[in-house]
């Protein structure tokens, strides 16, 4: 639309055609809207009548006798656009490496102190309690959400299983309910159980660290307590 | 409503950001406890912050409410800081406490 060419506009701010003309001017209702759908093999036979053949060398003739056909499709197709951007992960914060222990700041386990194992491949940070040590099972957490401190443990040696990824912690769908008055008001409502994969992937996981943090006095303890904010205490002044 | 962990720091809201006559009021000031310098406020920017109140009636079983807001930028020398809510605060929260949480963090 050509707004700033001479006549397009009577007065400045004031257009020649109005609302109606304009739309029959553009024409995009001549456009389909819809995404381009696979051609069908007639229509690929004439495309390729066509082209232009590229290697001249190989049917002169043809290249020089080359006449475009003067029908083409009136409805052209909206091509989809293409998006370049994906997501890639965020990087991890300098003060964060495997084996830091973190405070998660929100959530149900905000105050406690975990243990970092890994990055995640959605950028997630992958913790754990130790469940026997504090309660917090595995789980991710979003790295803003946490206090790195300097404290560490040896995980280097922590073999991870490999079904640990980011799907491992999806929520599993619900079976829908059937709009009973008994289901609606939870009744007989059955509270789900740790499913016994998951609880046997903590125990295996809490078994490689615990024998670490053993080894640093005073570890178990420190990761048992719960981070707290006291009276006159300002977080920009402490050493995490 | 107390936690049992304090895992915010208090502050406190003390007007809007204002002029001898005129003051917007999309920017509080708060000042948090402990912050007296304009230094020290570099921790707290882009921080989230809560003014929790109690209404009268319930809405989803509970009294209390939340305006949520975010730390942006020092005011002046002294560790106040400003920041913008999602509803701009109500005039009758001056002086009423705030929460500045840890969150987003960068440590």
């Amino acid at each position: 639309m050509a707004v700033n060419k001479e006549g397009a506009q009577l007065i400045p701010g004031v257009s020649r055609l109005s609302r109606s003309q304009r739309y029959a001017k553009r024409g995009l209702f001549l456009m389909k809207n819809k995404v381009a759908v696979p051609r069908k093999a007639s229509d690929r036979k004439a495309a390729a009548r066509d082209e232009k053949p590229t290697d001249v060398n190989v049917d002169l003739v043809k290249a020089l006798t080359h006449k475009k056909s003067s029908l083409y499709p009136a409805d052209t197709l909206r091509k989809p656009k293409v998006n370049h951007k994906s997501n890639r992960p965020a990087a991890l914060k300098e003060t964060i490496s495997p084996g830091s222990v973190l405070i998660l700041l929100a959530g149900r386990f905000r105050g406690k102190r975990v243990v970092f194992l890994k990055q995640l491949e959605s950028g997630l940070l992958l913790v754990t309690g130790p469940y026997r040590v504090n309660g917090v099972p595995m789980r991710r957490v979003n790295q803003a959400y946490v206090i790195a401190t300097s404290a560490k443990v040896d995980v280097s040696d922590v073999t991870i299983p490999e079904n640990i990824n980011d799907s491992y912690f999806s929520r599993e769908q619900e079976p829908k309910l059937k709009g009973t008055e008994e289901e609606f008001f939870g009744e007989n409502a059955v509270k789900k159980a740790v499913p016994s994969h998951k609880a046997a992937d903590q125990k295996t996981i809490d078994n490689q660290i615990i024998p670490k943090i053993r080894s640093q006095n005073m570890l178990a303890s420190y990761l048992r307590s719960s981070f707290s904010l006291s009276k006159g205490q300002a977080p920009h002044l402490m050493k995490f | 409503m107390t936690q049992p962990v304090r895992l915010y720091c208090k502050g406190r809201f003390l007007g809007y950001q204002r002029a001898q006559r005129a003051q917007t009021q999309s920017s509080s000031l708060i000042q948090i406890e402990g912050v007296n310098d304009k230094k020290d406020t570099s921790f707290y920017l882009g921080k989230r912050i809560a003014y929790v109140y109690r209404g009268k009636r319930e809405i989803n079983g509970t009294r209390y409410r939340v305006i949520w807001g975010r730390i942006s930028r020092p005011h002046g020398n002294s560790g106040v800081v400003r920041a913008r809510f999602r509803n701009n605060l109500p005039p009758h929260a001056m002086g009423a406490s705030v929460r500045i949480m840890l969150y987003p963090s960068r440590i």
